[in-house]
């Protein structure tokens, strides 16, 4: 057995009483305020992330790093994003909210959570690329249940879903294996 | 391996706590690092010196009233409760995910948490 697995089976007995506990009780909403002042706060962060996204792949299309077909398809990740960003700001605005605005490209440049200053080569492009495709891949999972309006869900699934087909590609492109363990993204 | 001596070794290997704080590196970045990282504010607080430090006090970071008046003092504990249900442990709190619903998931990012915010 793998050590994750011994210790799954040694942890499991003692916390499925609690976990059925919890399922049966149901979550409360996450958010103090109204519905729709909680969705309005589940798409503005997702709207920040997508601002990002932006700014990373304009980061790498701009560093000379990238060439021929991985430029293109950088340039499309981004075009989707783009899109995911005008989709954002539709429902954003359609709920009496106001979108955030990007940062400028000197903050996004400056984050250390970009750390743009780190990246050398094509690979490390790409490796940034995939880890918010990642990161953007999995708060979406962990957001999708608190969306009062259950039709925010279906838009945030379809944005979800090309972020996965990002981060699949940037894998692929990376020549790292996919993920073995089946429902392997969320928490 | 049995259940018991896979129990020793992460005993003996962890620096501490029972988790694997390597696994929990990948896990923070893959999980949580949409929204925070150990260096700045983003979407969520930053994590510099989380351990140890009461909630809702980094510097600059626009926290909820809820968590603000929570008086919790971040550790192994408060954590694991914080990560299992965040709206149970503090209702009318912020953070919107719940993205460590496995018990090992969450003592290895508590692992790597504790290791590096300490
Ligand atoms: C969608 C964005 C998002 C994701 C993903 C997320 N968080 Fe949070 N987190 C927040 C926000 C926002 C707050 C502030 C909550 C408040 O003010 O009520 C927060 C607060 C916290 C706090 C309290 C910090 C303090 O200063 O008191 C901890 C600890 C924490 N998160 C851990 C995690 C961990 C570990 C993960 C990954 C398993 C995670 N979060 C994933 C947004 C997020």
């Amino acid at each position: 057995m793998s050590p994750v697995l011994a210790r799954r089976s040694l942890i499991k007995t003692a916390t499925l009483s609690a976990a059925a506990v919890g399922f049966l009780g149901g979550t409360k909403l996450a958010f103090a305020g109204s519905p729709t002042e909680g969705d309005l706060a589940i798409l503005n962060v997702a709207l920040g992330l997508e601002h990002e996204a932006i700014a990373a792949y304009q980061i790498g299309a701009e560093s000379g790093l990238l060439k021929g077909g991985t430029l293109d398809v950088a340039v499309l990740f981004q075009s989707h994003h783009k899109g995911h960003r005008d989709a954002q700001i539709g429902a954003i605005k359609k709920l009496g909210g106001k979108p955030v605005e990007a940062k400028t490209a000197d903050e996004y440049k400056k984050s250390t959570k970009l750390n743009v200053a780190s990246i050398k080569t094509a690979e490390d492009v790409l490796r940034l690329a995939q880890k918010l495709e990642l990161g953007a891949v999995n708060a979406y999972i962990g957001v999708m249940p608190n969306f009062a309006d259950r039709s925010l869900s279906t838009v945030a699934s379809k944005l979800l879903a090309d972020e996965v087909m990002h981060y699949t590609a940037l894998t692929q492109a990376l020549n790292e294996a996919l993920p073995k363990n089946t429902l392997s993204f969320g928490g | 391996m049995s259940a018991l001596t896979a129990l020793v070794a992460i005993l003996i290997s962890g620096d501490g706590g029972v988790g694997d704080a390597s696994r929990g590196a990948s896990l923070y970045v893959a999980r949580c690092g949409a929204c925070h990282s150990l260096g700045e504010n983003g979407a969520g607080p930053s994590h510099q010196k989380l351990w140890g430090r009461k909630a809702a006090t980094q510097p600059g970071f626009d926290y909820s009233a809820a968590l603000r008046a929570s008086k919790i003092v971040w550790n192994e504990k408060t954590l694991d409760r914080w990560l299992t249900n965040p709206n149970e442990l503090v209702p009318g709190n912020k953070m919107m995910v719940q993205l460590a619903s496995d018990p090992i998931d969450r003592a290895d990012l508590i692992a790597f948490l504790r290791r590096e915010t300490r």
